[in-house]
Order: structure tokens, then C-alpha cells, then sequence
């Protein structure tokens, strides 16, 4: 195994005297202002290894955030995350794990000179990154639907939970730009195809096929949003059929009690509201029912010693952990965008057959930092999903 | 890297992702914040290890990465470290009213 790797620096003319510049014309990847290969790959990697650094400091801002405000706020953890589908998150954890293998693969075909297999490999990368934006936009567009946004725009949650049949509008408009490239690239391949343009076909199919793995992350996505909505379903009219049953000593019951009792000014109508929806849940509470609910859970009503729910169920508690969930998960989506563009560039350069075992470092460092992405899904994913 | 190992390394990073989502499911309390970050961790350095190639990497290469993991332990250490220390609300009153001028108390 470590003979690929030294291979890979000894090949350089490392030592072999270079007196003079002269030597360097029959090396065309080498820039002009390195001696020889080995150092121009060192020096690429001290850069990137840096550029990596400052990713984890811009990162643990975000960290520092989160941690500063779940030592504070524990309970708010426990009932946002509760909204975010544990399904959807562990599937885009093995999609991210998978394509960090593929990278890693990549890296290998690139130092072994094996072009097909690093086409291949950069391909497979791009449709994972592709499919984990695809679940995103599903589970973010579902959040949107319902209300959980960034604390400004949070909206209390009701105790039944809301599900919106149908396709998503917001789903619809995120989809747009990735329905667009997909209809640019399969035309892009047709042209191609039709002027027999092997090199540029070959980058066109991948790019459609990276086009046509955001849709079936979205199609995966909305499965399990569904099976996830049918089986909470379950659970919600479980839940309400034993609340009618014995009303004193069941938890949700107490909860229900205390509830009106922390807002005395809202007393009657909160716990109207309260009987109403829990008697209703297993028909179909109806709409203003669930409307005048979530009313009675607004923010100004509640005050200090009011039952956990609705302390955290407002802008300024489940709120703001969306505040944070948003920047963290979205920073990520954008490094995986990142990531895409530039795992583009290197495919374009891949099919002209420019990296072998004495050059192969732009795959290398776009490597290490697609890993560096992966590895901060690695910690987002059980901080953010995994809370009980 | 040969690929026995990618694979390998793969399927063990696969594993872990299975164990943290069955210890979630588990109710462990406070323990299960500490059991995730520690697999989470052992995940990390599988993926620094073997992905990134940090067993073959340059000694200052290495070090220079893992330094920034000691920075973020700083950072996030002493901003914890008076967390308990915060009001639970803003005091919007006591912020906004100045106070009187030093000269009418003199009078």
C-alpha cells in the first residue's frame, strides 16, 4: 500500500541534479516556478491542508452556536428535533459516506493512471452529492410548509402533525434550476452524440446523470417523508385514543392541565382548544381547530413556569434552534454545491487524460476537501437528528 | 490505498452510522450526547485516517490540520466555560434607560 504512495513522490526527478530550468519541457503539468513534481504536490497540499484548517474554524463558529445554546436550552433540542426525519438523515449520511469512497477511489485511479475508473468514480461522487441535495430539498421544503423556519419566522407547532398532501410549491421552485440543467445537458449530450464527439459526450452524460440523481434524491425523499407521515399518523391517533381514556393520570392529560393552568389569562380558551383537538385527532380535527390551537401556543402568552411545550414551541426557543439547524445543514449544502462545481472541472480534465502517477494532485486536495464536508455531515448529523 | 481497505474502511464508517442510530433509539439521557460524539469521532478519524491518507501524510502536514482541532477546542471550551453565567432574558429597561447626568446628582 505504501508503495503506490512513494511511487508517487519518487517518480518526480527528485534529486537528480537540477542545475538548470532546461529540464522541465517534457513536463507539461509542471508550473514553472517549482523544481520538480514532488515539490509542486507538496506545496499544493500544504495549501490545501491550510485552506482546511480555516473550513474547520469557519465551522466551529456554527458549533460553538449550537453548543453554547443546547447546554442552555436541553429541552429545546429534544422537542425541535423531533420535527427533523432521523429516515431522511441517516440515508444521507450512507449517500455522503458512499461518495466519500468513491472520491477516495478516485484518488487511487488517478495516481494507478486509470482514466475510465476515475471518470467513473468522479461521476458516482457528483450523483451522491447530487442525491444528498435532492433529500435536502425534500426535507427542507417540508419544513418550510409547515412553519419550521428560522426564528423570525417560526411558527408554533400544533400538537397533531400537520401534513400538506401533494407536492410542495416550494419543492416545485427548488427544482427548477436542477429541471433546467437536466433538459440543457440532455440536449448538450444529443449535440454531442450527433457530431460524434466522444471526450464531450462522456462529460455530458455524466453531467445528466448528476442532473437526473437530484430527482431521485427527491423522489427518495418524498417516500420516506411519506411513510414517516403515515406512521406518525398512526402514533398521533394511538396517542389520542388512550388521552380520552383515562384523563387524569396520563402524562399527555397532565401536560394538557398545566398547560391551561400556566396561562391564566388564556385559561378557557386554551384548554377548549386543547379538548378539542385531542378529542378530535383521530377523525379529522378540523383546520380552525388546529388554527386556533396554535394561537392559544403564541409566543407572547407564554410565561415563566408555563409547561416545557409551549415555553420552547415559539420564535425565540424552537425557533432559534431552526435559526441554527439552517445555517449549519444550509453552509453544508453550499460546500457540497461548492464541491460539484469543482469535482465538474475536474472531470473536464479527467477525460482529456491529464492526470497520471506524477500528477495527480488537483484530484488529491479536491479529494480532502470533499472528505473535510463529509466529516462535518459526520458530526452535524447525530448532533442535529439523533436528540431523544 | 489498495481497495480492501477503502472498502473495508467504508463498511466500518457504514457499521458505526447503523450503532448511532440504535443508541439514539435507545433513551440513554445525557449518556447518548456522549456516546454519539464518541462515535462520530471514531468515524472522523477513520475518514482522516485512511480517506484523507493522513497515515502516509507529512508530519507537518498532520500536525498543522490537527492544530485546528485544538483551536476549536479552545473556542468552544471557554465559551462554555460561563455559559451557566447568562441571564435567561434580555432586560430591554435597565439597557435603554440612561442613566441621570453625574451633575444633577451633585445638586
Amino acid at each position: 500500500m505504501s508503495h503506490e504512495h512513494t511511487s508517487a513522490h519518487g517518480a518526480g526527478h527528485h534529486g537528480d541534479g537540477h542545475g538548470g530550468h532546461g529540464d522541465h519541457g517534457h513536463l507539461p503539468f509542471l508550473a514553472h516556478h517549482f523544481d520538480d513534481p514532488e515539490q509542486q504536490f507538496d506545496s499544493g497540499k500544504l495549501g490545501i491542508w491550510i485552506f482546511l484548517v480555516t473550513e474547520v474554524l469557519f465551522f466551529s463558529g456554527m458549533f460553538c452556536a449550537y453548543s453554547l445554546y443546547r447546554s442552555r436550552n436541553p429541552e429545546v433540542f429534544m422537542f425541535a428535533s423531533q420535527f427533523l426525519n432521523e429516515a431522511l438523515g441517516a440515508f444521507n449520511t450512507c449517500v455522503l459516506l458512499f461518495s466519500s469512497l468513491t472520491m477516495a477511489w478516485g484518488v487511487r485511479c488517478a495516481q494507478l493512471r486509470q482514466k475510465n475508473g476515475l471518470v467513473l468514480c468522479l461521476a458516482l461522487t457528483l450523483g451522491c452529492a447530487a442525491i444528498f441535495l435532492g433529500v435536502k430539498a425534500v426535507e427542507y421544503t417540508h419544513k418550510w410548509d409547515i412553519g419550521l423556519l428560522p426564528a423570525g419566522s417560526y411558527l408554533a407547532q400544533p400538537e397533531v402533525p400537520v401534513h400538506h398532501e401533494g407536492l410542495s410549491p416550494w419543492l416545485i421552485n427548488l427544482s427548477i434550476v436542477p429541471g433546467i440543467l437536466l433538459v440543457a445537458f440532455a440536449v448538450w449530450l444529443v449535440i454531442t452524440f450527433v457530431k460524434g464527439d466522444k471526450r464531450m459526450s462522456e462529460i455530458a452524460g455524466t453531467l445528466l446523470a448528476t442532473a437526473a440523481c437530484y430527482f431521485l434524491g427527491v423522489f427518495v425523499g418524498l417516500k420516506f417523508q411519506e411513510a414517516e407521515a403515515s406512521s406518525s399518523a398512526h402514533a398521533a391517533h394511538e396517542i389520542s385514543v388512550e388521552h380520552d381514556g383515562d384523563t387524569g393520570s396520563h402524562e399527555a392529560g397532565v401536560t394538557a392541565d398545566e398547560h391551561a393552568q400556566g396561562q391564566p389569562a388564556e385559561s378557557a380558551t386554551s384548554e377548549s382548544a386543547n379538548d378539542h383537538v385531542s378529542g378530535t385527532t383521530g377523525t379529522e380535527a378540523p383546520l380552525k381547530e388546529i388554527e386556533a390551537h396554535l394561537v392559544s401556543l403564541d409566543a407572547p402568552k407564554v410565561v415563566p413556569g408555563a409547561p416545557l411545550d409551549a415555553m420552547v414551541n415559539q420564535k425565540g426557543g424552537a425557533g432559534l434552534f431552526f435559526s441554527i439547524y439552517y445555517c449549519m445543514t444550509g453552509v453544508h449544502a453550499l460546500h457540497i454545491i461548492g464541491g460539484m462545481v469543482v469535482m465538474v472541472w475536474l472531470l473536464v480534465r479527467a477525460t482529456k487524460d491529464q492526470f497520471h502517477e506524477q500528477y495527480f494532485g488537483p484530484v488529491d486536495y479536491v479529494g480532502l476537501y470533499w472528505h473535510l464536508v463529509d466529516l462535518i455531515w459526520i458530526y452535524l448529523f447525530p448532533l442535529l437528528y439523533l436528540i431523544k | 490505498m489498495p481497495v480492501w481497505q477503502l472498502l473495508a474502511v467504508f463498511v466500518a464508517l457504514i457499521l458505526l452510522t447503523a450503532l448511532t442510530v440504535l443508541q439514539a433509539s435507545l433513551g440513554l439521557g445525557n449518556l447518548e450526547l456522549i456516546l454519539s460524539l464518541i462515535i462520530a469521532t471514531i468515524k472522523a478519524s477513520l475518514v482522516i485516517l485512511f480517506f484523507m491518507h493522513m497515515i502516509h501524510e507529512k508530519p507537518l502536514n498532520a500536525i498543522i490540520f490537527l492544530s485546528s482541532f485544538v483551536f476549536v477546542a479552545l473556542f468552544i471550551g471557554f465559551t462554555l466555560m460561563d455559559a451557566a453565567g447568562y441571564r435567561d432574558s434580555l432586560e430591554y429597561q435597565q439597557i435603554d434607560s440612561t442613566p441621570p447626568p453625574a451633575v444633577e446628582h451633585a445638586e
